[in-house]
């Protein structure tokens, strides 16, 4: 699998130049280092409890899949990568510990804006700004106080070849985003989130509303992004989880049933619940 | 049926897609669409028939001198009331220098930072409660806050009275506008590691400023035909403006008053300033949609839609 991979396209990813927002936690090149560290997370929208006591180490520049049914938590978990579950009311964690490279993100002393930079999110359905093509790669500079034309320029063109999306757009960069089909909005998002050069890339069924075509752009562009970004995904699409990731979580009820590497997970689970769900015999 | 659909292909059921035989359903569908169709012409009589009696008496006066002349005395001829139009745009203005940024960052307060406060809900609630006000009650409210203890009728009184009057309708709009942004954008915003202010002035108030305008627009509208809150508040002047502190003419006023008079010239002179009334709300209209219309790249700015206020879904 990791062969094939590297062998897809490599549109501009390889010689990733240092990008306006340095990360020098990343400068390290160890493979298996822990990214994202959860320890016995409690979650609950009010009265309800959408996690119960989820532990589990994502590991860095990888990408790893959550799947499960429908309302098991998955969003939920994601979403408290980034602490976008803020934004919801009465919504909160309310026992245990996520540390992202060693920093507890629930600390209050944690910057929520500059977490989010760190942890970029792609979301189901595309949600490119009203603006230009070009505008919507130069916002995540422009918010952190980037003015040099010059660097936007050459951030936009990058990260647009690296979603594989330049040559379909580089004509009209001043158009409408909106103008934009379906699979290339969502390209932009995720070329959108790369921009500001993240750490973590969350994504959240990015595939779920595209077409098989589309589909295999995205995921061919999931893969050339793990040389550089952690990236964790929502499917509900099994072969899709087989094919881009290399770990995969299971959940059911708010619970992680199995959380292993993706090829022993699917052709060797260790839960009946796993096998049941792998299987097709529920879900 | 049954026994065709159960045994062979061949024998596949015909769908059964022709107009119904009995007449009935037909009828009923043809009669309330023409029903629909029938009284949404009615709602058009009285709307054309307003525009065309104000030209029909407006156009005969309507000369470049009305609106530099100023009102003439009782029962004397000529005379225009370039005061009274000068009067209404003053106030106006200083209406919406008021209620425009009041209004905007009430919404964007209760709808942006704190939805369900109680504050929050208090001034929703009043808001709703005030745009049902008598316009008359405007006016005395600017009466006692401005005309008393400024000690004198005012243009700025005046200004006050219609501030108060569109305030609630300024920030009711303005709060319809942001609901609407779809939240997907916050969250994008957001998502990317933007402030809630970056959220909400770069994202959020671009997409909801031409519905934020409509709003504005409405309550210009509704301030320069207004009569009475400004009665007892900038009175009347048979002399230009010399300061806002002054009392001023008003198109509206001028109207009341002229249309009352037993003077055949006078009464003409009060058609053709409702005339222009008219005239300037529409300016004001058009010119508002064609500037702060949503300028999304690399489409035409003007449509006829943006003028009537039509949106397309999807944008
Ligand atoms: N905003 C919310 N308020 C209250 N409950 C919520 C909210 N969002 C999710 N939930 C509940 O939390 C549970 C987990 O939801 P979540 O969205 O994380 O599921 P999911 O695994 O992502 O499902 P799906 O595959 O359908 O996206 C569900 O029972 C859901 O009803
Ligand atoms: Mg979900």
């Amino acid at each position: 699998m990791d062969d094939t991979r590297t062998a897809q396209r490599a549109t501009g990813t390889g010689n990733a130049k240092p990008g306006p927002v340095t990360t020098p936690a990343m400068s390290t090149g160890s493979t298996d280092k822990v990214m994202i560290d959860v320890e016995g997370l409690d979650f609950h929208y009010g009265p309800s409890k959408a996690l119960h006591g989820v532990t589990l180490k994502i590991p860095e520049r990888k990408v790893t899949a959550f799947i499960g049914p429908s309302g098991c938590g998955k969003s939920t978990l994601l979403r408290c990568f980034n602490r976008m579950n803020d934004l919801i009311d009465h919504a909160e964690v309310t026992a245990g510990l996520i540390r992202i490279q060693e920093t507890d993100i629930n600390d209050p002393a944690v910057d929520v804006i500059e977490l989010r930079r760190r942890v970029g999110m792609v979301f189901q359905k595309s949600n490119p700004f009203p603006k230009s093509i070009y505008e919507n790669i130069a916002y995540g500079l422009r918010i952190s106080g980037i003015r040099d034309k010059r660097v936007i320029d050459e951030t936009v063109e990058r990260s647009l070849q690296g979603a594989a999306l330049w040559d379909e757009v580089k004509d009209r960069l001043h158009t409408s985003a909106l103008g934009l089909s379906g699979g290339q909005q969502q390209r932009l998002c995720i070329a959108r989130a790369v921009a500001v050069q993240p750490e973590v890339i969350l994504m959240d069924e990015p595939c779920s509303a595209l077409d098989p075509i589309a589909t295999a752009k995205v995921e061919d562009l999931i893969c050339t992004l793990t040389d550089r970004f952690t990236i964790v995904i929502v499917t509900h699409n099994m072969q899709q989880a087989a094919r881009v990731s290399d770990m995969t979580a299971f959940f059911y009820l708010g619970r992680l049933i199995e959380f292993d590497r993706t090829d022993k997970l699917f052709s060797n689970p260790s839960q009946k619940q796993t096998e049941d769900y792998i299987s097709g015999r529920f879900g | 049926m049954d026994s065709a659909a159960g045994s062979s292909l061949a024998a596949a059921p015909t769908l059964k897609v022709y107009k119904p035989r009995d007449k009935t359903r037909l009828g009923m569908d043809r009669f309330w669409t023409s029903l629909c169709v029938g009284v949404s012409f009615l709602t058009l009589i009285p709307l054309f028939s307003i525009v065309y009696l104000v030209l029909r008496n407006g156009l005969e006066l309507l000369r470049p001198n009305v609106f530099t002349d100023l009102p003439p005395a009782p029962g004397v001829e000529g005379g225009g009331f370039g005061n009274a139009i000068e009067g209404t745009i003053v106030m106006v203005i200083i209406a919406l220098v008021l209620a425009a940024p009041l209004g905007t960052c009430s919404a964007i307060y209760i709808c942006e930072y704190d939805r369900r406060s109680r504050l929050a809900g208090m001034v929703r609630f009043i808001a709703k409660l005030l745009t049902g006000i008598p316009s008359i009650i405007c006016g005395v409210f600017a009466y006692a806050v401005v005309v008393i203890t400024t000690g004198g009728f005012s243009a700025l009184a005046g200004g006050v009275a219609l501030a108060v009057l569109v305030l609630p309708t300024v920030l009711l709009t303005a709060e319809q506008a942001l609901l609407g942004v779809p939240n997907a954008l916050r969250e994008a915003a957001y998502g990317l590691g933007s402030t809630r202010f970056q959220t909400i002035f770069r994202i959020v108030l671009p997409e909801a400023l031409p519905a934020i305008m409509t709003g504005i627009m409405l309550a210009v509208a509704r301030a320069a035909g207004e009569t009475a809150p400004i009665l007892f508040t900038a009175l009347f002047s048979e002399y230009w403006l010399q300061s806002i502190m002054q009392p001023a003419a008003s198109l509206s006023v001028l109207i009341y008053n002229f249309s009352g008079l037993p003077y055949p010239h006078q009464i003409k002179l009060a058609w053709t300033a409702s005339l222009v009334l008219v005239a300037l709300v529409t300016l004001a209209n058009v010119t508002a949609q064609v500037v702060f219309s949503k300028r999304v790249p690399g489409r035409k700015r003007f449509k006829m839609g943006w003028f009537l206020n039509i949106r397309r879904p999807g944008n």
